[in-house]
């Protein structure tokens, strides 16, 4: 859907980006991810031509973005800011209108629209007339998404768009995120340098470093098979915690040795990863669970203890 | 004198009609300016946020004008827009213009970077992100430079009466100029008022929040344009003929009070400083002026002066005075002193200013020439027996008096000469010649009469009525007082005068004052 090809970008001698390629399938969301400086924004911004590249071009949909007006395109992508950028002189509701205003579209239709999103990102709605201000950090970055989201564009770029939340309220945003029907039907491009958050939410992380893309590929690829020393350091910090996050239970499922068949509701899907499943356990007062493999109906009853060993075997078989 | 002395509340009593036009026209000029230096001051200041790199040029420019002081940017104005109110009006948008540059430039300059670029990225146009996101952000940044060069503007206004466009600073100048306290404050408390009321209003104004002020901006364009209108609202009697009077001649019975009284004159009256009255009386912008009879302007603009029929203005004949004990000390004095007495007559005498004001002869050379035409003239005989100290006020008329007595003296007797010019005005004049330090200098009858006499004014009135009678009091109570003479006067009389075009005047018949009211009145 979105296809970068050979893109650079020079500030005088400063090269920002150095010829970079990459392509995003339709609903997918790309995570670009990286330490500072080293050309995320810049690259995002070519996108919407915000940045113009010194050379390389950008097709959508199989169109040279430069084919149109830098305006037209841009009502068509929906941008997400790293501090939000909210109109401070703009209510709640001017701000999630302002793509519907330009594209003239009814008012009704465009309350309506607000009204659905607010819904959508479990804000209330007498917010609405509230201004910028007068709303917490995590209310602003949904109103944000929600100015982003407004006219339900195919694309969506956003710029660290989680960077300026604390640990918790991060947490809750992602899991809206993840749940959010909307978004399952976007093309994203997110930048971010937070590992945790490009494994989170990335179905394909590109991860960059002075101007250029050192790998890309799935958040498993990057961590089991990273393509050099960079890479694997980059990583390394939150290695075990990615792991556990990366893995499904149905990677071990035939390491894995029954302890006992217990009587414990739910039976819970192979699919789930093993972060998931620890929060899972934790939450619980045994610490055995049952678990399905759908491919063959099989259900195991599994310990925590059975379940760890599982998973050292499987990474040392890596 | 039994005049009784009004407070400042019963002179705004007595004046409300001038004060409430005066007020009127402060206010209009101050918006009118106001106005256009938003219509300017603002795109400019828009277009230098775009092109950065004039902004260093164009908000120096904008300071370097309010820097140039505004009696000298008043100087420059009136050559290229004349007077009244164009030129009043364009200075004082001069002045407003850098305050609402500067604050138009730093309020869209501070606008928050990622709220542009969040603008862009919602697919605005510049013009829509101008007037979406960057004015309304920067406007409460761009009130406080409109409120700042409000407060100058108010300030400045006062000016515009220099050059007959009216505002409170006829009241504030004319009272300088005649001495009169109430006069002053009567202009200066409302013009004060003013700069505070409008200042509060506009505080008041640029701390409602940002979205408030939007629709404040709205109405506020018609808000500035009736006020602005205000200068327009008070028309004065219309009348045939437009006068320009200093705010001195404005005050004085002598001037004006007695040009209403005695005459009954109804004339459609704007008040003009007088460096700039002559001027425009030339280039048809007044038709009536007050000036000095004698003034060489008079020569080089072309003007005549009505006949003061009915004595109003005082005679102001020159003559030299000089101490008895002086005349005995130098028994060959008198009579050469005499030899001008009769022989400059009033268009000689603005003849005489003429060359030296207009084509900037010296006095010496115009002394000298005037002598040798009359034959008065005879070489210095050298002479060394005494030195003879002669005086003279600061102005071109006293000089060219003081050189022709010197020649006189040094031809005619074996006195050597001394002079001591440019002793300011009367008062300094007269104290040297008290305490010796001068022995004499031409001095003007009604200025004896009303600067150092003083008499009441009944005497005054009465004395006044011909200039034989003046000259005869004058020179009896100074012999009096101050055991001083005056000789005989040289012939011309410098008083206040009435003037007109010579060809206006011809073409209307009209030649004394009486004849200039009579025609204002006729329908
Ligand atoms: N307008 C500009 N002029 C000059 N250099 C620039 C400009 N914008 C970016 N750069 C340079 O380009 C490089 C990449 O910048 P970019 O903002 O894309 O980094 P980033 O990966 O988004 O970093 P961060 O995580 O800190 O936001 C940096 O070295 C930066 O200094
Ligand atoms: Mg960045």
């Amino acid at each position: 859907m979105i296809k970068v090809e050979g893109l650079s970008k020079n500030y005088g001698l400063v090269k920002a980006i150095d010829h970079i390629s990459f392509e995003v399938e339709e609903h997918q969301n790309l995570i670009l991810l990286g330490t500072s400086g080293c050309g995320k924004t810049t690259t995002l911004k070519m996108i919407n031509r915000l940045v113009e590249p010194s050379s390389g071009r950008i097709l959508i949909n199989g169109i040279d973005i430069t084919k149109e007006k830098p305006e037209t395109l841009r009502r068509k992508i929906g941008y997400v800011l790293q501090n939000y950028g909210l109109f401070p002189h703009y209510t709640v509701a001017q701000n999630i209108g302002i793509v519907p205003q330009l594209l003239n579209w009814e008012k009704q239709k465009t309350k309506s629209r607000t009204l659905e999103l607010l819904e959508k990102l479990h804000l209330p709605a007498d917010i609405l007339n509230a201004y910028p201000s007068e709303l917490s950090g995590g209310q602003q970055q949904r109103i944000g998404l929600a100015r982003a989201l407004a006219t339900n564009p195919p694309v969506l770029l956003m710029d660290e768009p989680f960077g300026a939340l604390d640990n918790v309220t991060k947490a809750n945003i992602h899991a809206e995120f993840l749940a959010l029907d909307e978004l399952k039907q976007k093309t994203i491009i997110m930048v971010t340098h937070d590992v945790q958050e490009a494994f989170e939410l990335g179905d394909r992380i590109c991860l960059m470093d002075k101007g250029e893309i050192v790998q890309d590929g799935s958040p498993s690829e990057l961590l089991l098979k990273p393509v050099n020393d960079f890479v694997a350091g980059f990583l390394k910090e939150q290695q075990l915690l990615l792991e556990f996050k990366t893995t499904k239970i149905l990677d071990l499922w035939s390491l894995l040795i029954t302890s006992r068949q217990n009587n414990v509701e739910p039976i819970i899907n192979a699919e789930i990863d093993l972060w998931t499943l620890i929060e899972l356990i934790k939450k619980q007062k045994s610490e055995f669970v049952n678990i399905q493999n759908h491919k063959n109906g099989e259900v195991l009853g599994l310990g925590f203890e059975a379940i760890m060993q599982a998973f050292y075997q499987y990474i040392k078989s890596k | 004198m039994n005049e009784h002395q009004l407070n400042l509340w019963e002179f705004m009593i007595q004046q409300a009609d001038k004060l409430a036009v005066q007020t009127l026209q402060h206010i209009g000029l101050t918006f009118i300016a106001l106005i256009l230096a938003v219509l300017i001051g603002l795109p400019l200041g828009i277009y230098i946020t775009r092109k950065k790199q004039f902004s260093g040029a164009v908000l120096g420019i904008a300071s370097v004008l309010q820097t140039i002081p505004s009696i000298a940017l008043l100087g420059f104005l009136i050559p290229v827009l004349g007077i009244g109110p164009k030129p009043a009006i364009f200075a004082l948008f001069l002045y407003a213009l850098l305050p609402i540059i500067r604050n138009t430039f730093t309020g869209i300059t501070g606008v928050d970077p990622s709220v542009i670029e969040a603008a862009l990225a919602t697919g605005m146009s510049k013009w829509q992100i101008l007037f979406k996101v960057e004015l309304p952000l920067a406007m409460p940044v761009i009130f406080a430079g409109i409120r700042t060069a409000t407060v100058i503007t108010v300030g400045v206004a006062t000016l515009a009466s220099y050059i007959a466009a009216g505002g409170l600073g006829e009241f504030i100048f004319g009272g300088i100029s005649l001495n009169n306290t109430n006069m002053i404050l009567a202009g200066a408390i409302p013009a004060a008022l003013l700069a505070v009321i409008f200042d509060f209003l506009l505080s008041r104004l640029q701390k409602l929040n940002v979205a408030k002020i939007n629709s404040i901006t709205k109405v506020l364009p018609i808000l500035l344009l009736l006020l602005a209108s205000l200068y327009f609202a008070p028309s004065a009697y219309g009348s045939k003929l437009k006068a320009g009077f200093t705010p001195e001649f404005m005050g004085r019975q002598d001037g004006n009070l007695g040009l209403i009284e005695k005459y009954g004159l109804k004339i459609n009256t704007v008040v003009i400083n007088d460096a700039v009255m002559y001027k425009a009386e030339y280039e048809n912008q007044l038709d009536v002026i007050s000036g000095y009879s004698t003034d060489g302007r008079l020569a080089a603009f072309n003007l005549v002066i009505l006949k003061d029929d009915k004595h109003i203005f005082p005679p102001y004949y020159a003559a030299p005075i000089i101490k008895e004990a002086t005349l005995k000390k130098y028994p060959d004095l008198e009579n050469t002193l005499n030899l001008l007495a009769g022989k400059i007559n009033d268009s000689i005498m603005t003849r005489l200013n003429y060359l030296t004001d207009y084509l900037h002869q010296s006095p010496e050379q115009v002394a000298k020439d005037f002598l040798v035409a009359n034959h008065l003239y005879k070489p210095s005989k050298g002479g060394h027996q005494s030195t003879i100290i002669i005086g003279s006020k600061i102005f071109g008329e006293q000089y060219i008096l003081a050189n022709m007595y010197a020649l006189l003296i040094k031809g005619n007797t074996n006195y050597d000469v001394a002079t001591k010019t440019g002793l300011g005005g009367t008062k300094i004049c007269f104290e040297a010649l008290n305490n010796n330090q001068i022995d004499f200098y031409p001095e003007y009858t009604g200025t004896g009469l009303l600067a150092i006499l003083k008499p009441s004014v009944k005497t005054v009135v009465a004395v006044c009525v011909d200039k034989e009678v003046t000259y005869n009091y004058v020179n009896t109570e100074f012999k009096k007082k101050y055991d001083i003479k005056w000789l005989k006067p040289i012939g011309f009389n410098n008083a206040y005068a009435l003037m007109m075009r010579k060809n206006q005047a011809n073409s209307l018949h009209i030649k004394t004052i009486s004849e200039l009211s009579t025609y204002l009145n006729q329908k």
